[in-house]
């Protein structure tokens, strides 16, 4: 069952995706650095500079570049791999589109941070969370740990045959990537083992196939390839668990698509991506010592969408609190809130929601701002109604 | 020109065309308001129409233009253009 892993080294989170880059060993990465994420890619090049990899490591001029030249070697059947963040991610807006309509298996580690302007540099999820309809398969990570496995997790899930579709493999900025832990590695040998070898199904270098990427595709076909997609990422929804159950196997974690902390009997949940789980934890515990039943609820898997497994965490839940680093201007709170209250219409649950949009531009959040919440949830129960639906969750008000 | 489109599951993913040199199957003369027709007893083989046409809809057979290739031809008029002796004409479809 469970495979040794090594000793607890202390790595941060960009430390923990190059080391996990450097296992994985990709034939091409291009790439631009773009704080947080720079230390990715800058301790990446010195694996590459030692001969620690035999990657092709481009270094372009732009994010439009690096995705772009991502799609150039993907295309041509190599494991290509980029990285980025924030704005980098915007400037490479057209070419991400581009990549998982191509069906390319690209994996992109994102340390998220906040999106400009006014110009930030800190942890929010305004980054990734605008790209959540562009095709990519997203994962939210808590900590470095799981920044590590998920980014060696991601390229088995990209290249799985059936689904074909690039990865983002999310942290966040500074407070996951730049945060020193005490993370375990896997052995080099096992791996390069559970990743395999890359096989394309049409390389453009197979010049015995000729193959045509990206050709023009009207009002006759078009429509039929973004259905292909569609159905790519519901597959997702079916594969993913064989993976984690391979996973699991090998290196002897445990993965799904949610994370829960004390739901079960839960009469209070926050939901709530990556480490802002943690503070709720240390809280959770609190609240519990004095009686409140409160519990977690922490998606990893953003996209696809894992709602069945949402509504079911949530079945006992009487009033729900969604935590949401990244505010979508809709005028009806965040990206997370929006659809877990969709998800929530067709089942046969009906817990009171309400939204916070939180730590925005790397404000934090702190254990007493999580206390506010439950604190709140508590008054929605007693109430029985959400008298604010859209909270903003440490701003000054 | 009604040709029975393949559903979804019926065509490669991503939009990759995985034969080379496939684009005579895709079936342009349907576009065509125009067609041309020639006048056979005015054209001196001058090939000028094969060498315009865009479309490489000109059919040509040991030297001399014998036709329009109906299913590509998308009735431009070029041929009729650059024909010196005027021996094409575009006729409405």
């Amino acid at each position: 069952m469970a495979q040794t892993k090594s000793k607890k080294i202390p790595l941060t989170g960009d430390q923990a995706v190059a080391t996990a880059m450097k296992q994985i060993d990709p034939d091409v990465v291009a790439a631009y650095p773009i704080t947080p994420q720079t230390e990715i890619v800058m301790y990446f090049s010195n694996y590459v500079a030692n001969g620690q990899v035999s990657t092709e490591l481009i270094p372009v001029e732009s994010e439009h570049s690096a995705m772009s030249a991502c799609v150039g070697a993907s295309a041509a059947g190599a494991r290509t791999m980029t990285a980025t963040s924030a704005n980098g991610l915007a400037l490479m807006w057209e070419i991400v589109y581009i990549a998982a309509s191509l069906r390319l298996p690209i994996v992109m580690p994102v340390v998220n941070r906040a999106l400009s302007g006014p110009i930030n540099i800190h942890c929010d999820h305004s980054d990734t969370m605008g790209a959540r309809d562009s095709g990519w398969l997203q994962i939210y990570c808590e900590n470095g740990q799981e920044v590590y496995e998920n980014t060696i997790l991601a390229v088995r899930i990209a290249e799985h045959k059936n689904i074909l579709l690039p990865v983002m493999v999310c942290q966040d900025g500074f407070i996951t990537s730049h945060a020193v832990e005490g993370i375990q590695l896997f052995d080099d040998k096992k791996v390069k083992e559970f990743v395999g070898e890359y096989k394309s199904a049409h390389p453009l270098l197979d010049v015995e196939h000729p193959v045509t990427y990206g050709p023009l595709d009207l009002q006759d076909y078009y429509f039929e390839h973004k259905r292909q997609q569609s159905e790519a990422m519901r597959g997702a929804l079916e594969i993913l668990p064989e993976l984690f159950k391979e996973f699991e196997k090998t290196f002897g974690t445990k993965y799904d698509f949610i994370d829960t902390y004390k739901l079960e009997d839960a009469d209070f949940a926050i939901v709530a991506l990556s480490s802002t789980a943690g503070t709720a934890r240390g809280v959770i515990d609190e609240l519990r010592g004095r009686g409140v039943k409160a519990g977690l609820l922490r998606p990893r898997v953003f996209r696809p969408f894992p709602k069945e497994k949402i509504i079911h965490a949530l079945k006992n839940v009487k009033v729900v609190g969604v935590l949401d680093r990244a505010e979508s201007f809709s005028a009806e709170g965040g990206p997370l809130y929006t659809e877990i209250k969709a998800a929530l219409y067709d089942s046969n649950i009906n817990p009171l929601v309400t939204n916070y949009i939180y730590g925005l531009g790397g404000r934090d959040i702190f254990p007493d701002d999580i206390k506010k919440v439950y604190s709140d949830l508590g008054v929605i129960l007693k109430d029985k109604k959400v008298s604010n639906p859209i909270n903003y969750l440490g701003s000054r008000e | 020109m009604a040709e029975k489109k393949k559903n979804w599951k019926e065509i490669p993913i991503g939009g990759l065309i995985l034969e080379a040199g496939n684009a005579k199957e895709y079936k342009t003369g349907g576009w065509r308001t125009f067609r041309p027709e020639k006048n056979d007893k005015k054209c001196i083989n001058c090939l000028m129409c094969w060498m315009y046409c865009p479309d490489s809809s000109i059919k040509v057979e040991d030297g001399k233009m014998t036709g329009f290739d109906y299913e590509h031809c998308k009735g431009c008029g070029i041929c009729a253009s650059v024909c010196p002796v005027k021996c094409i004409d575009m006729k409405k479809e």
